[in-house]
C-alpha cells in the first residue's frame, strides 16, 4: 500500500513536531492514556515483568530436576513452581503477548485509523489485566498454588489447600482483559479501515489478529464460567465436578479444554501474523499465496473449536468420542502446512536479507514445524496412550508456544522496535541473542521428547536415575535459553535509551506504519487520512535498508 | 547407550505401537529436514546481492497450494486411521483376561488380586497372559501408567476405567501415576513384576495373603485403637471381645445392639452413642480411614466375637 493521497481538510494536523512518546511526559498521561500506542507500551512493560517471573519459576524447577531425587526443594514447593510457571506464562504472557503489544500498536495504524474503535475499553483492558496481575502476585505472597495450570477438579476444588481461589480469580480477570482487546480488534477491522483498504489488501497481521479476536470472544467466556464454577464448588461445596459431591470430574476437562484448546490458537495465530509480515519484507518479495494464508488463518480459528477432546483420549471419554476428535484434529495439519509452505516459497526468487527479525522468523518456521509434526503423534489415539501426560507433551507444546510463539514475539518486537521506540537495536547483539535462544531452546526441549518417550511423566518432582543425563541436558539448555532471553531484553532496553535514532522506514518495508508514519508515530498516527491504492506486500525488490 | 533412546518393550501392545512411533519419527525428521533444507537453500540461493535485483513476481500457484493442502490432509487421515486401530486394540480386553482391581488414592496404589491377595504400589502379573486392570479413585484424578507396556489410563473418582496388557518379558518395570494428583504425585508408583505363570501362582498363594480381618487387625494396632480398647480392666475404652451382636447399654440408659452399623458409626462418629461408664474421649476417624479400612476394622471386631464364642 505504497501510494498515499492526502485528503485535504480531513482534520487539521497538529502543529507541534511531536511523537506519541514525547508529547506529554506526566505519569497521568501514561496511566490514563487512551492512545493505543501508549497502551501497547504499558502492556509490553507488564508482560515483560510476568515473562521474567515465569522464567524464574522455570529455572527453579529445572534446578530441582538436575538430580533424580527430590532433594533441592520440597515436593509442595516444586509443585507450586511448575503451577505458577504455567499460570503466569499462559495467562500473563502468551495470551496477551502479541495482540496486546504489537496488535494494540499496529492494528489501528495498519488499517489507517487514528486509534482502536473503543480507546477507553482498550485502557480498561490494561487496567483489568493489572488487577489480574495483582491477584497473581497475591497468590505468590499467600503461599502459591499447586494444582497445575489446568486446575483439574476435584484436586483443585476439594483437595488443594493452597490459594486456588486467588489463582482462578487472576485467570478469570486476565480473560476479561483479552476479551476487551478482542472486541476492539474485531470492530476496528470491520469499521475503521482507510479508504481503499479492502479485506484482501489488509496485511496478514490484521487477518491474524482479527481471527484471534473472534476466538477470544467465543472461547474466553467458557473458561470464565469454568473458573467461576471451580470457585463455587470450592467455596460453597456445590457439587459440580467432584464426584464425592455428586459432580463429574470429566465434565470439568471438557469445559476447560473447550476454551484452552482454542486458547493455543489465541496464542499462536498472532505469531503467524508477525511472520507473514517479516518474511516478505526481508525477502523483498510478494508473499506467496496471500488468500491461502488468510483463509488458513480463519480455518484454524474455526477448526480449533472442534478438537478439544484430543486432550482427553485416556480421560474416560468414550472410544467413539475420541475418534471424532482425533479425526478433526488431523484436519488442522492442512492449514498449518499451507502456512509453512507459503512462507517458505516467499523466499523463492526474492532478495533475502538476514536481519535479526528474519533470523527469528526463520527460527520460528523450523521450531514450529517440529512442534506441528509432533502434534501428529499426540493426535493419533493409539500413540497418545503412551505419550499422554509425559515429557513428550511438554516438549511438543513448548516447541509450538516458545519455539513458535515466543520466537514470533521476539521477531515482531525487533522488527517494529524502531517504529515503536524510535531507536535501532544493535544488530549484532540482536542476532547473537537470537542464536543463543535458538541453541538453548533446542538443548532444553529435544531431550524432553526422548525422556517422554522413555516414559517420564510430567510434573514429577523426583524421577528414576536412568533419566538424569537427559534432564541435566535439559537444565543446561534452559540456562542457555534464560541467558539468551536476558541478553535479548537487555539489548532492547539499552537501545531504547542509547540506540541510534531510527529513520522512518529503516527496513525499506511496505505498509502504512512504515510508509506514512514517522518513527515513533505522531500521537494521531497520521496527519491526514491515508488512501490505499495497492495490495499489501507490493515489494519490487528495489527497496533498500535505511540504517546508518 | 541405547537405553537412553529406546524404551524397553515388554508387552504385546508395545510391539504394535512402537512401529507407528518410529515411523512418525522418521517421517517428521524428513519433513523438518525437507522444509529446513528448502529454507536454507532459498535463503542462500536468493540472498540479496548488492547492485543486483530480482524483480518481485506476483506469486501464486494453485497447483502448489493444492499439493500442500491435500497431501497433509490425506496423510493426517492415514495417521488418524492407524492411531484409531491401535486404540481399538488398547481399549478392548480379550475374553478370559486375568482380572485385577486397583484403587488409587493420594498417594498410593492399592491392588487386589482375584483371590484376595493385596499389594500396595507394586503389581505382580504373569507373563504371556492378558491382564485386565479395573481402576477407580478414592479422591482425585490419577493415572495408571506402565511405560514398558505403553499403557496408561486415567483413574477417575466415581467411575471405573480399565486398561489391559499382555506382558511378553519377565522382569521389573516402572509403574507411575501420570495424572498430577498433588504433593507426592511423583512418588505414587512402584514396580511391576512380570513373573513366569508358575511363579505368579506361587506368589499368589505363598505370599502373605491378608484377609480383611488381618488388615483390620493391622489397622487396629497401627491406628492405636488397641491403646484404649486393650481389654484390660480400667482401660479408657470398652472391651471389644464379643461385643459384636451383643446388647450394649449407653450412657443415656438406652440399649442398642452392637451390629455392623453401630460399629461403623462408633468409628466415624464415636461421640453419638457412647457406652455407659465411658467418657466421649475417642476422636472421629471419618477423615482418616477409607471405606475399605472401615470395612476391615469392622471385620476384625466381628472376628473377635467369633473367637470369644468358640472359647
Amino acid at each position: 500500500m505504497a501510494v498515499i493521497a492526502d485528503r485535504e481538510g480531513a482534520y487539521a494536523p497538529p502543529v507541534r513536531e511531536e511523537n506519541y512518546l514525547t508529547w506529554d511526559h506526566s505519569i497521568k498521561s501514561w496511566l490514563f492514556t487512551q492512545d493505543h500506542k501508549r497502551i501497547a507500551i504499558l502492556y509490553l512493560i507488564s508482560i515483560t515483568v510476568f515473562f521474567l517471573l515465569g522464567g524464574i519459576f522455570a529455572m527453579l524447577f529445572r534446578i530441582e530436576l538436575l538430580t533424580p531425587a527430590g532433594d533441592v526443594f520440597e515436593a509442595d514447593r516444586y509443585n507450586k513452581f511448575f503451577t505458577l510457571h504455567g499460570v503466569i506464562m499462559i495467562f500473563f504472557f502468551l495470551i496477551p503477548s502479541v495482540p496486546a503489544t504489537l496488535g494494540n500498536f499496529l492494528v489501528p495504524i495498519m488499517v489507517g485509523a487514528r486509534d482502536l474503535a473503543f480507546p477507553k475499553i482498550n485502557l480498561a483492558s490494561w487496567w483489568v489485566f493489572n488487577v489480574a496481575g495483582v491477584f497473581a502476585l497475591l497468590v505468590l505472597v499467600t503461599g502459591g498454588v499447586d494444582t497445575g495450570w489446568t486446575f483439574y477438579s476435584p484436586l483443585s476444588t476439594s483437595y488443594a489447600n493452597t490459594s486456588v481461589f486467588l489463582a482462578v480469580t487472576a485467570a478469570f480477570a486476565a480473560g476479561f482483559s483479552s476479551i476487551l482487546t478482542g472486541i476492539n480488534f474485531i470492530v476496528t477491522v470491520h469499521k475503521m479501515r482507510a479508504p481503499g483498504l479492502t479485506w484482501f489488501r489488509l496485511p496478514l497481521f490484521i487477518w491474524a489478529n482479527y481471527a484471534t479476536g473472534v476466538v477470544i470472544m467465543l472461547g474466553t467466556p467458557v473458561v470464565a464460567i469454568t473458573l467461576f464454577l471451580i470457585a463455587v464448588e470450592r467455596l460453597w461445596g456445590v457439587g459440580i465436578f467432584d464426584p464425592a459431591l455428586g459432580g463429574d470430574s470429566v465434565l470439568f476437562q471438557h469445559m476447560f479444554w473447550f476454551y484452552s484448546h482454542p486458547a493455543v490458537y489465541i496464542m499462536i495465530l498472532p505469531g503467524f501474523g508477525v511472520i507473514s509480515e517479516i518474511i516478505p519484507c526481508f525477502s523483498r518479495n510478494r508473499i506467496f499465496g496471500y488468500p491461502f494464508i488468510a483463509f488458513s488463518t480463519l480455518s484454524i480459528a474455526i477448526l480449533g473449536f472442534f478438537v478439544w477432546g484430543h486432550h482427553m483420549f485416556v480421560s474416560g471419554q468414550s472410544f467413539y468420542t475420541g475418534m471424532v476428535f482425533s479425526f478433526l484434529t488431523m484436519f488442522i495439519a492442512a492449514p498449518t502446512a499451507v502456512k509453512i509452505m507459503n512462507w517458505t516459497f516467499t523466499l523463492h526468487g526474492g532478495n533475502v536479507i538476514m536481519t535479526t527479525p528474519m533470523l527469528y522468523a526463520i527460527g520460528f518456521i523450523g521450531l514450529f514445524t517440529i512442534g506441528g509434526v509432533t502434534g501428529l503423534f499426540l493426535a493419533a489415539m493409539g500413540l497418545d496412550v503412551p505419550l499422554h501426560d509425559t515429557y513428550f507433551v511438554v516438549a511438543h507444546f513448548h516447541f509450538t508456544m516458545v519455539g513458535g510463539m515466543a520466537m514470533a514475539f521476539f521477531a515482531g518486537i525487533h522488527f517494529w522496535w524502531p517504529k515503536m521506540i524510535g531507536k535501532m537495536y544493535p544488530e549484532f547483539m540482536g542476532k547473537f541473542a537470537c542464536i543463543i535462544i535458538f541453541t538453548g531452546f533446542n538443548l532444553t526441549f529435544m531431550p524432553q521428547f526422548i525422556v517422554g518417550w522413555l516414559g517420564m511423566p510430567r510434573r514429577y518432582h523426583a524421577y528414576p536415575e536412568e533419566w538424569q543425563v537427559l534432564n541435566v541436558m535439559s537444565t543446561a539448555g534452559a540456562s542457555i535459553l534464560g541467558f539468551g532471553f536476558l541478553a535479548c531484553i537487555a539489548c532492547l532496553i539499552w537501545s531504547a535509551f542509547w540506540g541510534k535514532p531510527a529513520k522512518q522506514n529503516p527496513w525499506g518495508a511496505k505498509g502504512l506504519e512504515w510508509e506514512v508514519c514517522t518513527s515513533p508515530p505522531h500521537p494521531h498516527n497520521f496527519t491526514s487520512i491515508p488512501v490505499v491504492t495497492e495490495e499489501a506486500y507490493s515489494y519490487t525488490g528495489e527497496e533498500v535498508l535505511d540504517i546508518d | 547407550m541405547l537405553k537412553y533412546i529406546f524404551p524397553e518393550q515388554a508387552s504385546t501392545f508395545a510391539t504394535r505401537v512402537d512401529p507407528m512411533y518410529y515411523f512418525l519419527v522418521i517421517f517428521s525428521a524428513l519433513v523438518c529436514v525437507g522444509i529446513g533444507g528448502l529454507i536454507i537453500y532459498f535463503a542462500v540461493r536468493y540472498r540479496k546481492i548488492e547492485g543486483e535485483n530480482r524483480p518481485s513476481k506476483a506469486l501464486h500457484s494453485i497447483a502448489l497450494e493444492l499439493t500442500w493442502t491435500v497431501i497433509p490432509g490425506i496423510g493426517g487421515i492415514a495417521i488418524f486411521a492407524w492411531g484409531a486401530l491401535l486404540y481399538n486394540d488398547f481399549a478392548n480386553a480379550p475374553e478370559g483376561a486375568l482380572e485385577i482391581d486397583v484403587v488409587g488414592k493420594q498417594w498410593m496404589w492399592k491392588v487386589q488380586h482375584a483371590n484376595g491377595m493385596r499389594e500396595v504400589n507394586d503389581l505382580h502379573v504373569p507373563v504371556g497372559r492378558p491382564v485386565k486392570i479395573t481402576m477407580t479413585s478414592q479422591d482425585v484424578l490419577h493415572d495408571y501408567y506402565i511405560p514398558a507396556f505403553r499403557v496408561k489410563h486415567d483413574v477417575v473418582p466415581g467411575k471405573f476405567t480399565s486398561i489391559w496388557f499382555e506382558a511378553t518379558k519377565t522382569g521389573e518395570y516402572h509403574l507411575f501415576c501420570a495424572e498430577y494428583c498433588g504433593t507426592e504425585h511423583s512418588l505414587m508408583g512402584g514396580t511391576v513384576y512380570v513373573m513366569e505363570p508358575e511363579d505368579y501362582a506361587q506368589w499368589l498363594e505363598g505370599g502373605p495373603k491378608t484377609s480383611p480381618q488381618e488388615s483390620g487387625q493391622f489397622l487396629f494396632e497401627q491406628r492405636g485403637c488397641v491403646t484404649c480398647h486393650s481389654g484390660a480392666s480400667g482401660a479408657r475404652g470398652p472391651n471389644l471381645m464379643g461385643v459384636y451382636g451383643s446388647t450394649v447399654t449407653l450412657g443415656s440408659g438406652d440399649e442398642v445392639v452392637a451390629d455392623e452399623e453401630y460399629l461403623r458409626e462408633s468409628i466415624m462418629q464415636p461421640a453419638l452413642r457412647v457406652v455407659d461408664g465411658f467418657s466421649p474421649l475417642m476422636p472421629s476417624f471419618s477423615n482418616q480411614l477409607t471405606e475399605e479400612d472401615v470395612m476391615d476394622l469392622v471385620a476384625y471386631i466381628k472376628s473377635l466375637s467369633a473367637e470369644e464364642g468358640a472359647e
